[in-house]
């Protein structure tokens, strides 16, 4: 019983972990950037969720819906404007600013928002079902649910439609994308729009488990998400996967064990091993450098 | 009026002039070749008419309309397309996926007619079809490269060093290849390392020495020229 219950639990807090680290793959795979701001959409969306229901009082249907509209927004903006420009400058100069732009984004937060923790309402009234006899929470298998079908939609676009075909393209080989007739910046701004709108899908469900909005909410969700990705190998959608359900796997036993002090530093400890072990990740592919 | 027509170009990398005023034309149906050593400015020429590098000063004119300025990939929908130097396919990617992304600009009914002739024209690619390109020879990596580019139709198919690392048996097909998709209509320009195959196959050719064209004429012509058989014909 205690077992399955921790089990769902790793599931679900996997899951998010999982659809953010999928963000920073994608983006990593396209642009070789690690994009640090990637945690704070997050807080975004939270925040977005919680002045639809909590300010505005209205339906949480339509808060899931402007949460993930908002951050997608927010990824594209956030690459045009900050990004973009940097296209063709050395990688270091685009990762500083990417911290940049997760810091602009905190302090900007806390500026409108207050430093407190805002309640973010209950998306939906039932908390626990009961299956055949036991009692689960409705949230950890909706998160589960949703996680998969996005995953799989995910995959279906990177693997089999134009625009994603494109996407891995320009992940290759930019310059050969090119010649093809492909348009580069287009595909990018794709690929962050897919990429945040997994992170809008992940602050709606984060905020379902957790009910709160901070403006540093995002610091340690995107930390964890970024060893997940790193952990499944960076730049593999599977291995994002992966890499989030271990890392959620591993945070919960933790606590369960009644070491719930030691849940980060355990899922830090993982990313060290792995990183002597397999440099690349579990998943990860031995890339060359590009020229 | 030429097809392409290149005056006064001038490309620079930062410092380093690598094209310093070059001017010539291609007319349609020809194979007109670029030779020249290591570093004369052949590739940067053709990625400049690319639309990859943006030229410092001079005009390109392809069908009578300016080049300078259009991005690459607009450039491609004009009818002009460019198989680069080490071949760049998408090694991840499945042969026919590879195929697909060179029709990017096209629609899905136009590819899968274009997509029939080039698997005639380059069986082994059918065969290999759903191979990952990585897995290919270098002379079946070479024929995906070139059907790759011609998926999108082009007027005009620059071909940069198509024979670079090639066993010699495979060099002959791949000249026999162009030969054959200059006859059938595609303006060839070619840049080659392998000067004597490439005058043996061209209309015209033209010497390039560090970003000059220090001589131009027929390919035979060239092919006879004392000058250019002793600096790139090996005497």
């Amino acid at each position: 019983m205690t077992f399955l219950t921790q089990l769902l639990n790793g599931l679900q807090l996997g899951s998010i972990y999982a659809l953010v680290a999928l963000g920073y793959t994608m983006v990593y795979g396209i642009i070789l950037l690690l994009n640090f701001a990637h945690g704070d959409i997050i807080m975004v969306g939270a925040y977005i969720s919680w002045i639809v229901m909590a300010k505005l009082g209205m339906n949480p249907a339509i808060a899931v819906i402007l949460s993930v509209a908002g951050c997608t927004l927010l990824g594209v903006l956030i690459d045009k404007v900050a990004y973009a420009p940097l296209r063709n400058a050395p990688r270091l100069s685009i990762l500083i600013t990417a911290i940049g732009v997760s810091y602009f984004l905190e302090n900007g937060a806390q500026l409108v928002f207050g430093a407190d923790a805002k309640v973010v309402p209950p998306y939906i009234g039932v908390s626990n079902i009961k299956v055949a006899g036991m009692s689960l929470s409705l949230n950890a298998i909706l998160t589960i649910v949703v996680t998969a079908i996005s995953t799989a939609v995910l995959t279906f676009l990177v693997q089999k439609t134009k625009l994603g075909k494109a996407m891995r393209a320009v992940s290759e080989d930019m310059g050969a994308a090119r010649l093809m007739g492909i348009n580069v910046n287009t595909t990018i701004s794709f690929t962050f729009a897919l990429g945040s709108a997994l992170a809008g899908i992940g602050a709606v469900l984060y905020s379902m488990a957790y009910s709160q909005a901070t403006p540093t909410m995002g610091i340690m969700l995107g930390t964890k998400a970024f060893v997940a990705a790193v952990l499944g190998g960076i730049g593999s959608i599977p291995g994002a996967v992966i890499g989030g359900l271990l890392v959620g796997f591993a945070e919960v036993f933790v606590s369960a064990l009644g070491l719930s002090v030691w849940k980060d530093a355990v899922v830090f400890l993982l990313l060290i091993i792995v990183l002597i072990v397999k440099p690349t990740g579990i998943l990860g592919r031995t890339m060359s450098e590009k020229v | 009026m030429a097809l392409l027509s290149v005056k006064d170009l001038h490309v620079s990398y930062g410092a380093i002039k690598a094209v310093q005023g070059i001017s010539f034309e291609i007319n349609q149906g020809e194979i007109v070749t670029l030779i020249g050593a290591n570093g004369a400015g052949k590739s940067t020429t053709l990625n400049t008419i690319a639309g990859i590098i943006k030229p410092d000063d001079g005009s390109i004119e392809f069908k009578g309309e300016s080049l300078v300025g259009v991005k690459a990939h607009k450039i491609v929908e004009k009818g002009l397309a460019l198989c680069p130097e080490g071949r760049r396919v998408f090694a991840q990617m499945t042969v026919a996926e590879n195929l697909e992304m060179g029709g990017y600009t096209r629609s899905d009914a136009e590819n899968s007619e274009t997509l029939e002739i080039v698997y005639e024209r380059f069986p082994r690619l059918k065969e290999r079809m759903n191979q990952t390109a990585g897995t290919l020879s270098g002379g079946e990596q070479q024929m995906l490269a070139m059907g790759r580019a011609l998926m999108s139709k082009p007027e005009l198919l620059m071909l940069d060093e198509p024979s670079m690392g090639l066993a010699p048996i495979l060099v002959e097909e791949i000249f026999d290849i162009i030969r054959a998709l200059n006859e059938q209509g595609t303006t060839i320009l070619l840049v080659e390392q392998n000067a004597s195959m490439a005058l043996s196959i061209a209309d015209r050719g033209y010497v390039l020495e560090v970003g000059h064209i220090s001589k131009t004429g027929t390919g035979a012509d060239l092919l006879h020229d004392d000058d250019v058989r002793k600096a790139y014909l090996g005497g």
